[in-house]
């Protein structure tokens, strides 16, 4: 029924309104064409400075969907989280941790505080509820200020760290903290094929106690499925083992970048896959329009990554097995949370808190759980950062992470009130591929580079003032807002061009 | 134990602070049965209700004093979610509901059917996975009992309001165990045609066995659909009757019935006003006011006179005086002393001498946080240019003429306080409203509007306010209009009464007639069987 | 006596009086290591002269009911623009050829009169957008602040200037970096009847800029006392008894934000001219943020505001803020704590301020 009713939309009307859903991503894909179009360089090198920055980045980005929903708007406050990661790194470096296990441990020990961050952060948004973002901006400086004192002041005084090639005059870190010899590449270094065992092997894990939980409380849980799940995964496993012995076969599999043409054709085959799958052998109440959806997109990326323009630079272009699938699985995450009785409640606090009280949610509680999970990703998100960086600015280097993943995100459009994964990918595209190219572009035209960061910096604050102002103007008068809106939009986007 | 009823409240009493505001009070409703509850604004009505559903701001301010049984056993409610336990629920006259979620989420809210997972097998029941079949299939089956034909996956945003009102039920018999089912005021908000469909549905719940406790002003609907009747007055039990022995008056004279204490000495025959000597004439008169709309009334106010404006609270009586000071949206039109006013243009009202004391004192009609003085002065000098030296095109405030101002008006309405100095905020609720009425006399009004004079003040002081209002029009001749819900009050000290319901004029009666003709009136139900017809 | 206590507490809020006897601690802590305190005090002052008009901007945005203009950076930018024109025109040498010693008093003149010009049409049109945006107002400032910060680095770095001394060296446009007002208004009104109290060696007083932050406060006091001036108040104190009195709420609050970044504008003209240096770019990016902070440390709340808030907050941080250095020199080895003192103070007042603000609770929707 619902179909029919899409159907009578006339084609010129769906247009009108997917260009209206998307005006904020249309927008910046032609700023970011005409810049690329303005800077003169090869798309080779925009597009692996653009997949090395995305594999950074996203992770922190991802963290902003969470307390986005819960109604927290964007969460200024996820400098604690990376101020818990780098904490993290200052003690794992200086105990002599290297490699994945020194990466793992940081992730272990950074946990625990970007949780009691999170849950101070989340009593701090409690008292100030309906001008979270302020706060979290203003939170985001004074914890700044705090974590100085701390590098500056306290390692290496109060807190004995005596590592004369990381201490300045014997006490207060040194500027650049050099992670090179320690957890440089610690996650970007491991292989497709562990990464794919270890992914089978936690289903292997997750399916067996599934059923165990099935046979014991008697639940609905699917038996067949789980089954189905655990043979395949096992299968996936001894798959992996027999790839691994074929020459040619191995080392695609077996290194730790893979390159992006063919990882993106696998990638839709699979996809397509799963959705016949999904329909056909688990019954799954997947539409038809989904099905030839999929397949025409599979199609379309399997054509066009043949065609030898596009072609040369997805080989140009290798990719982070690991940190990519992390990149997923914090998705995968951040939709399997929303499914859950706690995200359903999240979302219900976020749309509307006196409701959600009544219908005995305790609302600060979910308000502050949201907001630990929002830090523990982001600290999370900035040991992937980090590592992938291999260096960094001891005292300054989580100042802007609020400032760049929240523009990211609404440069993907999203608004304060409403974000999901499309958008925050999205966003990391668009946003750095700006970031990247708007420089070059500035050198082409004007002929000088430094003009550049200002333009960065001013796309990124301009972006927030315009939606915050937008959000606040939608909340304030919902009818005569549609109009005004688109533009009042482009007016920055002139500003931004001039 | 069995018992005959369902709910059986006994000798309930309640005070706020000192105020008794319910004194032994008893409601007991039959299984099955739609039952009304009636009475005046204040009667006690929400207060009786929200010790029923055991909300915190019963339990907040002491708890209250008497039984409840549930099918004949004594329970104590002590939270919204213990009365949902015991099988009550309530239909909220502000929809709880979410519009960015399915009329399933909604249904389901709170509630919502779950799965276990690993997770939560581990870290506890809030990460099991949602069951959205069962969701869906819990909800569809609520809303065919109602007759709720929406599919169960549409966003509730963009669905008529009474669609929403739909949803709210099926959410409150989808719960497990319901035996009692609150309505307050449920058709306030709806069109005639959805209140018509509410109140089938109500039988058709109640044919299910599930008791329905009905709030609301309209006798006609009583007459309709219930099957008993309480009555309250003053927080005090009036009656329970079977509505099949009783009629549309009889109700409506139970509900006002009270002595009335006059403030006026002289009958109503001493008074020499000239009947067409008109101050103020509204004509198809509407102001756009939430929750008070007013829709198109006709009204002339007689020079000299005391005019009370009564009615129940929602019927728009409120909107009256706010769109003539221009604080909503208006159209049709105001002419005052002959001349048209312009509500658009801010201050024009006042500019003209026509000026409001408004039912919000705290929030509309004061600054807490400045001095009397301050506050007596204001508006005079945005108006009037009073209490301003000139320096050119350059202005400053004179504080001398403004101090001897101020004490003047604290001797005249003998406003007790320490000085001009004292901060508003610190007075009681009596000298503030008598600061109020300073600041509006300050500007030599030809006509004053006082709404809700006596609201939120203490007995003693409600007299010293009203007789005020009586000296200001004997002595000085001003014009008055009074805003009130307490009938009583307005019957006290009015020449004539005007009763709004449903944003008109239903009547303009005199403090003598009967009370039978006011309760009447109040319900929209006009005498001689004449129907008010409109939405 | 526990609850005298309690309430004198309350009274004076609780970061207010830590931050006073903190300053007071540092103050006895520079007197017993025997650092010169008189110089400290004496560039305590100059420093709150050249702060104050800054803060007092905060005063009109409070009281017309916007709160905190953390946007202060649009009238300073306003303000630089001004003096730069005054630099670019070269009006001191102008004026300085018709009467000697008149040129940097006519420059300084002509900054604050132009930069007030522009920056009333720019708070106009900033209040207007505020307007649309009732009940988060804070956070919309703050990044309208920024934004228009870079925007206009980007000004800056491409203007037409042809002045020597505001081009870069190279170049043929764009202002420099940091530009000295030596040849301008630097220190025009810092040495006005400048002495040194208490002879030599005494406390210097800069008289001149003393008077001139004295007497902006004094207009702005008798503003609020004239009958625009009261009719903003009540709109921001109480928005709807302002409207059930005849008064456009929304006019008065683009009055009031008008005023502020009118007020910014000169600030940043006397903040200069104090200075010695003009900095263009980003170096007023935070300059709002200390600016709010002050007057909260002052005694301000995101709702109310008067002018001994921003009397006393600007010299307690100030004053907080020279004696640091020393006084940190001498205990911590040579490090100087000052700055990232600076930071947890002035961030840490604004949040107690925040989580204090009754307007939390008024976006419900």
């Amino acid at each position: 029924m619902k179909n029919n009713e899409e159907k009578r939309i006339s084609f010129s009307g769906y247009l009108k309104g997917a260009i209206f859903n998307n005006k904020v991503i249309i927008l910046f894909t032609v700023l970011c064409i005409a810049c690329i179009m303005a800077s003169n360089t090869s798309l080779n090198y925009i597009a692996s400075e653009v997949f090395s920055r995305f594999g950074r980045n996203a992770c922190l980005v991802l963290a902003l969907i969470i307390p986005c929903l819960a109604g927290l708007g964007m969460n200024f406050g996820i400098v604690v989280g990376a101020i818990a990661a780098q904490i993290a790194i200052f003690f794992v470096v200086h105990w002599g941790f290297t490699g994945i296990g020194g990466f793992l441990l940081c992730t272990l020990m950074s946990t625990p505080m970007a949780i009691f961050f999170g849950w101070l952060l989340g009593i701090l948004f409690n008292k100030t509820k309906g001008s979270e973002m302020i706060t979290g901006l203003v939170l985001g400086f004074f914890a700044d200020g705090l974590y100085r004192l701390f590098t500056l002041y306290i390692i290496g005084g109060l807190i004995p760290y005596d590592d004369p090639n990381l201490l300045d005059r014997g006490f207060g870190l040194r500027n650049a903290f050099d992670l090179s010899d320690s957890i440089k590449y610690a996650l970007d270094d491991i292989s497709f094929v562990t990464v794919f065992r270890l992914l089978m092997v936690f289903i292997i894990v997750i399916q067996l106690i599934n059923i165990a939980i099935g046979s014991k409380k008697a639940m609905a849980v699917d038996k067949k499925e789980s089954m189905l799940k655990l043979v395949s995964a096992a299968a996936g496993l001894v798959i992996s083992f027999i790839l691994m012995a074929v020459p040619g076969v191995s080392g695609m599999i077996g290194g730790t970048r893979l390159i992006l043409s063919d990882t993106l054709r696998v990638a839709m085959i699979v996809y397509l896959l799963s959705l016949v799958i999904r329909k056909f052998l688990l019954h799954r109440d997947i539409t038809k329009d989904r099905l030839i959806k999929g397949a025409v997109l599979t199609v379309i990326v399997l054509v066009l990554s043949y065609i030898p323009f596009i072609r040369d630079i997805l080989r140009s272009v290798s990719i982070s097995a690991c940190t990519y699938g992390v990149i997923c699985l914090f998705c995968f995450f951040n939709n399997w949370i929303l499914d859950t009785k706690l995200g359903q409640d999240m979302r219900t606090v976020g749309q509307n808190r006196i409701v959600a009280g009544s219908a005995g949610i305790n609302v600060d509680k979910i308000r502050i759980i949201a907001t630990c999970i929002s830090t523990v990703l982001a600290a999370w998100g900035q040991l992937i950062y980090l590592q992938n960086l291999g260096t960094f600015n001891t005292v300054q280097q989580q100042s802007n992470v609020g400032l760049y993943a929240v523009a990211a995100l609404l440069v993907g459009g999203a608004s304060v009130q409403k974000a999901n994964n499309r958008q925050a990918i999205i966003g990391v595209v668009l946003f750095h591929t700006l970031f990247v190219v708007a420089p070059l572009a500035a050198t082409q035209i004007i002929g000088d580079s430094a003009i550049s960061e200002y333009i960065r910096m001013f796309i990124c604050y301009g972006v927030i003032a315009v939606s915050l102002a937008m959000h606040a103007w939608k909340k304030k008068d919902k009818k005569v807002v549609k109009k005004i809106v688109g533009d009042d939009e482009n007016k920055d986007v002139i500003k931004t061009l001039a | 134990m069995s018992s005959e009823y369902v709910v059986k409240m006994e000798n309930i009493s309640k005070e706020f602070s000192g105020n008794r505001v319910l004194k032994d009070v008893s409601l007991c409703v039959r299984p099955g049965e739609i039952h009304a509850l009636m009475g005046e604004n204040g009667a006690g009505k929400s207060t009786l209700m929200n010790i029923l559903f055991g909300m915190p701001a019963i339990w907040n301010t002491g708890g209250y004093e008497g039984t409840i049984e549930i099918d004949g056993e004594p329970v104590k409610i002590d939270s919204p979610q213990k009365a949902m336990e015991c099988g009550i629920g309530m239909v909220h006259q502000e929809f709880m509901l979410i519009p960015g979620f399915t009329a399933t989420e909604n249904i389901k809210l709170g509630r919502e059917v779950t799965t276990p997972t690993v997770a939560s097998a581990i870290l506890g029941k809030p990460l099991e996975v949602l069951d959205r079949k069962t969701m869906a299939r819990d909800a569809r089956r609520a809303m065919d009992t109602i007759g709720l034909g929406i599919d169960e996956n549409t966003m509730v945003g963009g669905l008529p309001v009474g669609y929403m009102q739909f949803i709210e039920i099926a959410r409150e018999i989808d719960k497990t165990g319901m035996k009692l089912l609150i309505f307050d005021e449920p058709t306030a908000v709806l069109t005639e045609s959805e209140a018509e469909r509410l109140l089938r549905t109500m039988k058709v719940i109640s044919e299910k066995g599930i008791a329905i406790i009905f709030i609301t002003h309209r006798i006609d609907e009583v007459i309709e659909v219930s099957n008993s009747v309480t009555i309250l007055r003053d927080g005090t039990f009036i009656d329970r009757l079977e509505t099949k022995d009783t009629t549309a008056s009889k109700i409506a004279e139970m509900m006002i019935g009270r002595k009335v204490e006059k403030l006026v000495d002289n009958a109503d025959g001493e008074r020499d006003l000239n009947k067409d000597d008109i101050i103020l004439k509204l004509r198809d008169y509407h102001v756009d006011m939430p929750g008070e709309t007013v829709r198109g009334l006709d009204l002339d106010v007689i020079r000299g006179e005391i005019l009370g404006i009564g009615g129940l609270a929602g019927q728009g009586k409120i909107g009256i005086p706010n769109g003539i000071q221009g604080l909503y949206e208006t159209s049709g039109s105001i002419e005052f002393d002959g001349q048209k006013v312009d509500p658009g243009k801010l201050g024009d009202a006042l500019s003209r001498h026509m000026v409001f004391v408004s039912e919000d004192r705290k929030g509309v009609g004061l600054l807490l946080e400045e001095s009397i003085e301050h506050n007596i002065i204001f508006t005079a000098t945005q108006v009037e240019n009073k209490f301003m030296k000139k320096f050119g095109v350059f202005t400053q405030y004179d504080a001398a003429a403004a101090r001897k101002h101020a004490e003047d008006m604290i001797k005249e309405l003998d406003i007790r306080c320490v000085g001009p100095e004292q901060l508003v905020g610190s007075l009681s609720g009596g000298n503030q409203q008598k600061v109020c009425l300073a600041r509006a006399l300050t500007l030599e009004p030809k006509l004053l509007v006082v709404s809700e004079p006596t609201r939120g003040i203490d007995i003693g002081a409600k007299k010293l306010v009203l007789e005020l209002l009586v000296k200001l029009n004997r002595e000085k001749g001003l014009t008055i209009i009074v805003v009130s819900s307490e009938l009583n009050e307005l019957r006290s000290l009015s020449d004539r009464i005007a009763i709004v319901a449903d944003g008109k004029i239903s009547a303009i009666l005199r403090p003598e007639d009967s009370d039978a003709d006011f309760g009447l009136a109040m319900s929209g139900v006009k005498v001689g069987g004449a129907d008010d017809g409109e939405a | 006596m526990m609850e005298k206590l309690k309430s004198a507490v309350k009274h004076i809020n609780l970061p207010r009086l830590i931050i006073i006897l903190f300053f007071l601690f540092i103050v006895l802590l520079a007197y017993v290591n025997d650092i010169n305190v008189n110089s400290y005090i004496g560039s305590t002052i100059k420093y709150w002269g050249m702060w104050g008009v800054l803060v007092l901007a905060m005063v009109p945005s409070i009281k017309c009911g916007i709160g905190p203009n953390f946007g202060i950076s649009l009238g300073i930018v306003c303000g630089l623009l001004g003096s730069l024109l005054a630099i670019e025109f070269g009006i001191t040498d102008i004026f300085n050829g018709i009467v000697p010693g008149l040129g940097p008093w006519a420059a300084i003149a002509f900054a604050m009169i132009s930069s007030a010009f522009f920056a009333w049409f720019v708070g106009v049109a900033y209040g207007k957008i505020l307007n649309c945006v009732k009940g988060s107002e804070m956070t919309v400032t703050t990044y309208i602040g920024y934004s228009f910060i870079y925007l206009m680095c980007i000004v800056w770095f491409r203007a037409p200037f042809t002045n020597s001394e505001i081009k870069w060296p190279i170049g043929a446009s764009g202002v420099r970096n940091s530009l000295s007002m030596e040849s301008s208004f630097g220190s025009v009104l810092n040495d006005f009847l400048g002495f040194e109290l208490g002879g030599e060696g005494g406390i210097y007083i800069p008289t001149g800029l003393v008077i001139f932050f004295l007497l902006c406060c004094l207009a702005v006091f008798l503003y609020f006392r004239s009958k625009s001036g009261l009719a903003m108040t009540a709109a921001g104190s109480n928005p709807s008894f302002a409207r059930a009195n005849g008064i456009d709420v929304d006019k008065m609050r683009i009055k009031g934000i008008a005023l502020s970044t009118v007020l910014g504008a000169i600030g940043i003209v006397v903040y200069t001219q104090g200075f010695g240096i003009l900095q263009a770019y980003t170096a007023p990016l935070q300059m709002g943020f200390q600016c709010v902070a002050a007057i909260l440390i002052g005694g301000a709340t995101t709702g109310k505001a008067k002018i001994s808030h921003v009397i006393i907050g600007t010299f307690l941080f100030q004053g907080l803020l020279m004696f640091t250095p020393p006084v940190s020199n001498k205990l911590l080895a040579g490090t100087d704590i000052s700055d990232t003192m600076r930071q947890i103070i002035q961030n840490g007042v604004i949040l107690y301020a925040l989580t204090k603000a009754k307007g939390g609770s008024s976006n419900e929707e």
